[in-house]
């Protein structure tokens, strides 16, 4: 029985936790890691793109409320998320024709690229404050809970309960859902087909008559929608902040260099290690230990390796490691 | 016109800005001496940073957006050395404190050793895994007791391990130390990174520096802040009442107080001046150097700077920990100017990525490129904020006062410094990369 409730404890609050999260930073790793292997550079604006996409859908969310729109248990954001994705579209789009091509036809060196997109972090990020100020925002509506932890515990009888939140349940099927389009349409499409030819060899797609400008322009409209779904995902989980979407970029960088930087699996992968470091390595485990470990061993501390605010500590010494031992990732990236 | 000429009058006019600001409030400018003071110290600090930062960037190419993490290592320096001693402090922890990091390197030195050492294969991963799992526990045994003690002194005002009770000016030159430690720390690790990598670990650097600034409460006091920190100047309220200077201040017509903190921030722009010009000459000395022209060889081409016998490598640990030195200083000065450090205000997108709006806007390469573009740029993000409400204001004058997008835009209006910041960064990066004065 202890047993049990060990493992009850654990799937609640480490495993669970961990696999929604892990999803939310491989879909924007995903995003990092097609820009890199397309466009050839380490994509600052990332975050706020993401926080931007979030943004529009909150609005259209807020506007669907007021008409009364909803669905039901779902969250009303799941509609509105559509016409986020149209918006980051856009801008992305609007970005890539003012400020990007202009480097991409002058062959700007990659560093050249990273500090343009700096620019471009800023001035989304000053955008995304102006329009929606910088507090906190939550849009989650509809149930709150797919397994309720009073309910498990009545139905098992444990003492420990488990506790599945919908936008958890929601991240993880979209999650699935988006990855799987994702590498249908790479492997299969012949857009697909010709964004990997780009960027795998740049000089042999061009002589095979793959046009530059359409390959990069549905690479945006990818990353658009990655960017949208993982920042929404994020926010209906956790809440929206300008800031906190910023700060995202460094475990979404170092999923994606975990991985390898320019592969799409290694970008999963990445996701999901640095979400189950983060998760393992700042939990608290006397919950845990206490089921397993006899009764007169009971750790007196928290049995917290580190604190919660060291989980940035925690995903970038994996990134160092990584970087020290195998520079291309775990799975082979590129290196440019 | 020569560029000797242009350059002095970029500069000239970025002073006029800052004069008008003391002069005039007609407009975004608010007519106060006081302000016109507090943007001239904060200019000063910001052009040293710009300063590292151009060393780092401009003469070795070295991508570094952890400029946050060692300003913040100098303002902890100024809480370690100015600030008086805890009594008991060190007698309750110190030798704990000490002991686990010993050990704690001892783990690290060890690891290494080991992975260095053996042959590769399952016995060196197991082993190397034991290592780091035993050191760490020996770690956690020392080091909680010990900062449970520091932290159980006196909570209220300190509960964290003191200073050494120095004058505040010789904290500046330690806080160029402490930062230089971490660099070369740092360097030594991720510095053969390829460039956008070493931008994200130095970016990972930066945040996990600040992330021990908020918890380690023995140290730095944590998100508890650490106020009325030593001054290398008098207290306004000292100088109201002493009247051979209320006097003096009658003598040339001002109100006491206004002489007193005018007094103050003039001081204050005095010391930051004499730190900018000795660095900035210092500076200029290198890059005119042998050593200076072998680096921008080297970040030039790399390859062929070896292959003439150069040690890239060690330059660029040099250079990257010379740089990180000088933010350092400037983030000792910023404490002492504040009085207080706040570790819960440290922001990468202020104190990195603003900095690099500085060297990019100056002009990378170059160091008074470096010192103008800290002056203008720091203008600038003050007093963009009143500039777009004037703007919002005039555009929207059309709207009732109720009128809720008004409201909404008056508001959000300081929001617009970021996007202004960006959209200038774009703006030079597109039309003139080399920046206001390019480097020669």
């Amino acid at each position: 029985m202890d047993f049990l409730n060990a493992i009850v404890a654990l799937t609640n609050f480490v495993m669970i936790p961990a696999v929604a999260y892990g999803s939310q930073l491989a879909l924007g790793a995903l995003g990092v890691t097609l820009i890199y292997s397309i466009l050839r550079f380490s994509n600052f604006a990332h975050g706020d793109t993401m926080a931007f996409g979030t943004m529009m859908t909150i609005l259209v969310t807020w506007l669907f409320q007021s008409w009364g729109i909803n669905l039901g248990p779902l969250p009303t954001a799941l509609l509105a998320l559509p016409f986020g994705i149209l918006a980051t579209m856009a801008l992305v789009l609007v970005t890539d024709r003012t400020v990007y091509r202009f480097y991409r036809d002058q062959k700007a060196k990659p560093v050249v690229f990273v500090m343009v997109s700096l620019g471009v972090m800023f001035m989304m990020n000053g955008l995304v404050r102006f329009i929606i100020g910088p507090g906190d925002q939550r849009f989650a509506d509809g149930e709150r809970f797919i397994i309720k932890a009073r309910a498990f515990k009545e139905m098992t009888g444990l003492r420990e309960g488990l506790a599945i939140k919908t936008t958890q349940g929601i991240t993880v099927v979209t999650a699935i859902v988006v990855v799987a389009l994702l590498f249908w349409f790479l492997n299969k499409t012949r857009t697909g087909k010709s964004m990997r030819a780009y960027s795998d060899n740049e000089d042999l797609a061009l002589l095979s008559g793959i046009n530059p400008e359409r390959v990069v322009m549905y690479t945006w409209l990818i990353v658009a929608t990655l960017a949208t779904i993982a920042g929404v995902l994020y926010g209906l989980d956790k809440s929206f902040k300008p800031f906190t979407y910023f700060q995202l970029l460094l475990p979404i960088f170092a999923s994606a260099i975990v991985g390898g930087l320019g592969s799409p699996q290694g970008a999963i992968a990445g996701g999901f290690i640095i979400a189950f470091s983060e998760v393992t390595i700042t939990y608290a485990w006397k919950k845990v230990l206490r089921y397993l470990m006899p009764d007169n061993l009971d750790p007196d501390g928290l049995v917290q390796l580190l604190s919660t605010d060291y989980k940035f500590a925690v995903s970038f010494a994996i990134l160092i490691i990584v970087l020290l031992f195998k520079p291309t990732g775990l799975f082979k990236g590129k290196s440019v | 016109m020569t560029d000797t000429m242009k350059h002095s009058l970029m500069f000239v006019a970025v002073g006029t800005l800052i004069l008008l600001e003391g002069l005039t409030n007609w407009s975004f400018f608010s007519g106060s001496w006081n302000s016109s003071l507090v943007i001239l110290n904060m200019g000063l600090i910001s052009a040293i940073m710009a300063l590292g930062v151009n060393l780092q960037w401009g003469f070795a190419g070295l991508f570094n957006v952890g400029i946050m993490g060692f300003t913040a290592l100098g303002g902890l320096a100024v809480v370690l050395t100015a600030t008086p001693p805890t009594p008991g402090a060190w007698s309750a922890g110190g030798p704990g404190v000490i002991m686990a990091m010993v050990m704690g390197a001892l783990t690290v030195v060890s690891a290494v050793a080991v992975t260095r050492m053996l042959p590769k294969g399952r016995m060196r991963g197991l082993l190397m895994l034991a290592i780091l799992i035993i050191g760490f526990v020996i770690y956690r045994a020392l080091f909680d007791p010990a900062i449970g003690a520091i932290e159980a002194i006196n909570p209220a005002i300190s509960g964290n391990i003191g200073g050494l009770g120095w004058p505040v000016i010789l904290s500046w030159p330690v806080g160029g130390l402490l930062a230089a430690g971490a660099a070369w720390l740092i360097g030594k690790t991720a510095l053969g990174l390829r460039s956008d990598y070493l931008a994200i670990a130095t970016l990972g650097i930066a945040e996990i520096i600040i992330a021990i600034l908020k918890n380690e409460d023995w140290l730095s006091r944590g998100v508890k802040n650490v106020v009325g920190l030593p001054r290398p100047l008098p207290f306004e309220v000292d100088l109201q009442n002493d009247p051979a200077f209320v006097e003096r201040a009658a003598g040339i017509g001002l109100d006491p107080v206004l002489a007193s903190t005018l007094y103050v921030k003039l001081g204050y722009a005095v010391l930051f001046s004499v730190v900018l010009l000795a660095l900035l000459w210092m500076a200029q000395m290198a890059l005119k150097s042998p050593w200076g022209r072998m680096m921008r060889a080297i970040r030039d081409n790399e390859v062929a700077a070896q292959a003439m016998g150069k040690n890239v490598t060690k330059r660029h640990l040099q250079i990257f920990v010379l740089g990180s030195a000088i933010c350092g200083i400037a983030g000792a000065m910023m404490t002492t100017l504040d009085g207080q450090l706040t570790p819960g205000t440290y922001n990468p997108l202020r104190f990195t990525f603003l900095i690099w709006v500085m060297v990019i806007v100056g002009g990378s390469g170059n160091n008074f490129g470096s010192v103008l573009g800290g002056f203008l740029i720091w203008f600038l993000w003050i007093k963009v904020e009143p500039m777009s409400l004037e703007l919002i204001g005039l555009l929207t004058s059309g709207m009732g006062e109720d009128s809720f997008l008004r409201g909404h835009l008056m508001e959000n209006a300081a929001h617009m410094r970021l996007f202004t910041m960006g959209l200038i960064l774009l703006l030079v990066l597109r039309f003139s990369p080399r920046g206001l004065i390019p480097e020669k």
